[in-house]
């Protein structure tokens, strides 16, 4: 279960928050409204205050590399560190079905990462995120690029991890999607977590 | 030593050669003539002024001036590699990583020289110290301002990259690797070039100057040769310890990239 407890970040906060393992919680809110913002404080990319633990363990317990291990965070935009696709996977083999299910050219692999449309690269991006099995996905938007067929996917990728007993914070603009993809999500409104009910 | 003196009329002759590069830059609207007489009467104005120095210094060979001397010169060689930046270190660490990293150039690379190749004596004559130290300092603070110029654009512009490796678990020194790589090598090259040229493509201002002043050719060849050595070696050390300490200050003990501590970073 991934803990939040009085998180402040900029004029973000204090912001409290559980995600029960095995649960996809929605995150919604304006543009601006601070939701990347939260999510990269979770994933302890930027300083912020307050106590954030998975399974009752507090992240400074352990290192930085170790947390963002088994909480993993995907950016709106991925970042690409190398030109060649395959550079970004420890074994694209072993990610190439997970790739082709997404609706991804079974040659992605080959193509360089410039090349890319924006769908491709969020695809990928899930991809090289999984790849890693991280015990929370922290999903900025995983979806905002794709078209109907390929998001189904990614919600049936997400809801297959929960089932698996991870936890997934998911972020959207798509209210069907809000709906859809938890049965409680949250609204973040002036800094603070309004918690709403989907269903 | 046999050499023809120069007088102020000589000078003057020279000078008139600058007309040219005025008459260029009036006649091609380049906006550069008042730029060009600035940095003409201050560059006779700071020699000379140097010049009367250096008469003082020589003469008393004193540990003090010599040391403010020193300081002075390592104090504008700090503020010289910040100055032109375009993004810089927030607070002390602005001028204060330049100055540190030169002086600890200079400091190691000076000392060597002085104790075991030059061995003047006593060893912190100016007739050696100064020369021999302007020109290192003047070539390791190119290479420093090169290399802080290199990472921190770096960084900033590689900031999706670093972050995405940051975000799987990999650790700072890991995903900032390339770029540190790509800093050093920006900033070392120019040193490697110059030795590779010197002697083919120039003849270095130093030896030229004691040729100039009647020194055997094979000694001039062997003093620039020294120098060639120190500028290499301050040059990799300055280089090496900036690109470092700045990669270190620009992350933290949770391994975030923190662009926050430049001027002209954006926190989101």
């Amino acid at each position: 279960m991934l803990t939040v407890r009085s998180l402040v970040r900029l004029h973000l906060g204090p912001l409290d928050l559980e995600v029960a393992a095995g649960e996809c919680t929605a995150l919604r809110g304006r543009s601006g409204s601070g939701k990347s913002v939260f999510l990269r404080a979770i994933a302890d990319l930027d300083p912020s205050e307050g106590t954030v633990a998975l399974d009752g363990r507090d992240r400074n317990t352990m290192s930085a590399p170790d947390w963002r291990r088994q909480v993993g965070y995907l950016p709106a935009e991925p970042g690409w560190w190398s030109d060649r696709v395959t550079a970004h996977f420890a074994a694209w083999s072993a990610c190439r079905p997970m790739a082709e299910r997404l609706g991804l050219d079974p040659e992605v692999g080959d193509l360089s990462v410039s090349r890319l449309s924006s769908g491709e690269r969020q695809r990928l991006g899930l991809v090289r995120l999984l790849e890693n099995r991280p015990r929370c996905l922290l999903l900025d938007e995983p979806t905002a690029s794709l078209d109907e067929a390929a998001t189904a996917v990614v919600e049936q990728l997400v809801a297959e991890h929960c089932e698996a007993g991870g936890s997934c914070l998911f972020v959207t603009h798509d209210p069907a999607q809000f709906k859809r993809i938890s049965r409680q999500g949250y609204r973040l409104e002036e800094g603070k977590l309004v918690q709403e009910t989907a269903a | 030593m046999n050499y023809v003196t120069l007088d102020y009329v000589d000078l003057a002759l020279a000078a008139s050669l600058l007309l040219i590069n005025g008459a260029v830059s009036i006649a091609l609207s380049l906006g550069l003539a008042r730029s060009l007489a600035i940095s003409s009467v201050r560059m006779v104005v700071q020699l000379l002024l140097i010049g009367l120095i250096l008469d003082f210094l020589l003469a008393t060979v004193s540990p003090f001036w010599t040391g403010l001397a020193v300081l002075v010169m390592l104090g504008f060689a700090g503020y010289e590699a910040m100055a032109r930046q375009d993004r810089r270190l927030k607070g002390f660490w602005a001028y204060g990583l330049g100055t540190g990293v030169m002086t600890l150039a200079a400091l190691l690379v000076m000392s060597f020289a002085l104790i075991t190749q030059v061995a003047a004596d006593p060893w912190y004559h100016p007739q050696y110290l100064l020369p021999l130290l302007g020109m290192v300092l003047g070539n390791c603070m190119t290479g420093v301002a090169l290399a802080i110029r290199s990472i921190t654009g770096a960084l900033a512009d590689g900031k999706q990259a670093v972050e995405a490796q940051l975000a799987l678990g990999r650790t700072f020194r890991l995903s900032a690797l390339p770029m540190v790589r790509s800093a050093l090598r920006t900033a070392l090259t120019p040193t490697i070039n110059s030795m590779a040229a010197t002697g083919l493509v120039y003849l270095p201002g130093m030896m030229t100057g004691q040729i100039l002043a009647g020194i055997d050719p094979v000694e001039a060849v062997k003093y620039q040769l020294l120098v060639m050595f120190l500028i290499a070696g301050a040059t990799a050390i300055g280089v090496t310890g900036a690109v470092f300490a700045i990669s270190r200050r620009l992350s933290d003990h949770r391994h975030r990239l923190r662009l926050d501590r430049l001027t002209d970073a954006t926190v989101n």
